[in-house]
């Protein structure tokens, strides 16, 4: 037992955090991603939407460093923009099925009885809709926007949420400090803020990571089928879609592969930030 | 008459298992006076956590209560509201649990969980008090340097601390009743003794009255008052804690009196009870202690002994407790 040494609950977390240098490394990344996007205009050097049909389907140069695309548009540039996009698409609607799923979950799993029954169906209803096809359609009836994409794809990514914070929640309600707070006098409201919601941030962290990166490819999907972000707004998913040729794959790999990369490497470090935050919210891990 | 501190009627709780109705606790009646220890005695599955817990309200939604009173100080405490309720729960009345490893929750600090009995007790949350409140109060009940330790988990924190946590959650509000159920099991033997000592000292510095569970008769005979004595849910014997260890009446509190050691006896064997506790979902017909009962006769097989007063604060419900006397 040690009485020394005592540290701050923050502090002990960062550092169990950075005992994962794929962490640590993912959230450098994830930062110069974020980063950039902020500072697209600054960094690009080219205007994302000039049109330069002279200079069209060039490869990588001094002047383009990821060349241009079909109308001469800056490579580049695009990409920095769509980060913007992309990355903005992926986090609110991450945000938004993590904070529904918390909510809906946890009031699952404390209430029980027909509550429960209730949010769970609701769950089931979502879970067993293609979304794919239900956000086609959403997107053609109200048109396609990138506000309606992300509340679609945060409403279809919300049961995966729900069912692991009422798990956790029915685990929970049953233990012994639970029924010791109970005992103190706390109501539903206080357990669920003060021991139900921080004991499911752990798993909750790592789908919500999940949830972001799934966003990101969602949203590429989209845009690539043409019904998340429209023209000449540029995303990592509608940049793609100047890849739907064999002879761009074959002859303009620069075309697909920066956003490809963009998707791949992004999604990447966000799981392992999701691996890292895991073992780091969790005291027990290691001391 | 006054009003007792506590006062239990006619309690009854069932649990609709898969086996058919459990009644876990029958007709249990017992009262609590201010600044006493009461201390309720019996195997597992004799119901006596049962009985502390339906106080509270505290039972599981399976559990069906019955009672004709469950009453603290004059009011009864089935017709509150769920808010008033947990105004009474962690404030006069104070609760320590078995097992502190897993009564504390493991992922929030010490100090926010004793700060948390606080902060749930105040009419306007100050939550800078709570935690200078949380300190003073891991200080009263013995934690070394409660500055910094206030700021651990509770795996940083051994059994005894642990329980010391505890026991400074359910004193936090100045309770006039502590339900301590099974407050030293947990523990070794060595740290059980100071725990005690504490549970003494708290029960002493705030005057609350204690309705202390446990199967350990050491336990009883050092902090009890008075003793009730359960057996299949029902309270066999009661009674002032002197008078039934020198004559227990029933022949259950003398056989668990039996099956300690004694330091001025000398005895080569210990005297067990035997056979064991009866199965709660088909309970023995007649008095459930006689398939175990040394002086069982027909009698008892079939014809239930009702609790009886057999002298001032003592009942016993046993047909034959004269032969005892």
């Amino acid at each position: 037992m040690t009485v020394t040494a005592v540290r701050t609950p923050a502090g002990a977390a960062l550092r169990r955090f950075r005992k994962h240098p794929a962490a640590v490394v993912s959230v450098v990344f994830i930062a110069l991603v974020v980063l950039a996007a902020i500072f697209a205009r600054l960094l690009s050097g080219h205007d994302p939407n000039a049109i330069d049909l002279l200079n069209a389907r060039s490869g990588p140069s001094g002047g383009h460093l990821l060349g241009t695309d079909s109308t001469g548009r800056d490579v580049l540039s695009r990409l920095l923009f769509a980060g913007r996009i992309s990355l903005g698409v992926g986090i609110a609607s991450a945000a938004i099925a993590v904070v529904l799923g918390t909510i809906l979950g946890s009031i699952a799993g404390l209430l029980g009885g027909w509550v429960d029954g209730l949010v769970m169906r609701l769950a089931d209803v979502f879970m067993s809709f293609p979304s794919l096809v239900v956000i086609v359609v959403v997107a053609g009836i109200l048109g396609p926007s990138v506000l309606t994409m992300v509340i679609a794809i945060g409403l279809f990514q919300w049961p995966v949420c729900g069912r692991i914070v009422r798990g956790v929640t029915l685990s929970l309600r049953e233990q012994e400090f639970v029924l010791a707070s109970r005992a103190t006098g706390a109501g539903p409201l206080w357990l669920m803020r003060k021991h139900i919601i921080p004991a499911a941030l752990p798993p909750v962290s790592v789908v919500a990571t999940l949830a972001v990166a799934q966003a990101i490819a969602l949203e590429a999907t989209l845009s690539f089928l043409g019904l998340g972000v429209q023209p000449p707004a540029a995303s990592w998913g509608n940049m793609l879609t100047d890849a739907q040729s064999l002879t761009v794959i074959r002859s303009e790999p620069w075309l697909w592969l920066s956003p490809g990369i963009a998707v791949a490497l992004t999604v990447l470090a966000v799981n392992f930030i999701g691996d890292g935050l895991r073992d780091a919210v969790d005291p027990r891990s290691s001391s | 008459m006054t009003e007792s501190l506590l006062r239990i009627d006619g309690l009854g709780v069932d649990f609709h298992t898969d086996d058919g109705v459990v009644h876990a606790v029958t007709d249990v009646s017992l009262a609590v006076e201010a600044g006493e220890i009461v201390a309720i005695v019996g195997e597992s599955g004799s119901g006596k956590t049962v009985t502390a817990m339906s106080v509270l309200r505290l039972l599981p939604k399976a559990a069906e209560v019955s009672a004709d009173a469950i009453a603290f100080r004059g009011t009864d405490l089935r017709t509150l509201s769920g808010a008033e309720l947990r105004k009474i729960r962690g404030g006069p009345v104070g609760m320590i649990f078995q097992d502190p490893m897993t009564a504390l929750n493991p992922v929030m600090t010490i100090g926010a969980q004793v700060a948390e009995a606080v902060v749930l007790h105040q009419v306007r949350p100050d939550k800078k008090a709570a935690w200078q409140r949380a300190i003073e109060l891991l200080r009263l009940v013995g934690v070394p340097d409660p500055g910094e330790r206030v700021k651990q988990y509770p795996h940083e924190f051994s059994g005894g601390m642990r329980q010391r946590a505890m026991i400074a959650m359910a004193i936090a509000n100045d309770p006039d009743l502590i339900i301590a159920d099974e407050p030293t099991t947990a523990l070794d033997v060595t740290i059980q003794a100071q725990v005690l000592a504490l549970l003494k000292k708290a029960q002493a510095e705030t005057g609350a009255a204690t309705i202390l569970i446990t199967h350990d008769l050491g336990i009883v005979a050092e902090l009890a008052d008075r003793v009730v004595v359960m057996y299949a849910g029902r309270v066999v014997e009661s009674a002032g804690v002197t008078e039934l260890f020198a004559t227990p009446r029933h022949p259950y509190t003398k056989g668990l009196l039996a099956s300690l050691p004694r330091m001025d006896v000398d005895v080569d064997q210990l005297d067990p009870i035997p056979g064991n506790p009866p199965n709660m979902a088909d309970p023995p017909a007649g008095c459930a202690f006689h398939p175990r009962c040394p002086l069982a006769r027909d009698r008892c097989r079939t014809d239930r002994p009702p609790l009886l007063a057999i002298g001032a604060g003592r009942t016993s419900a046993c047909h034959f407790n004269e032969e005892l006397a």
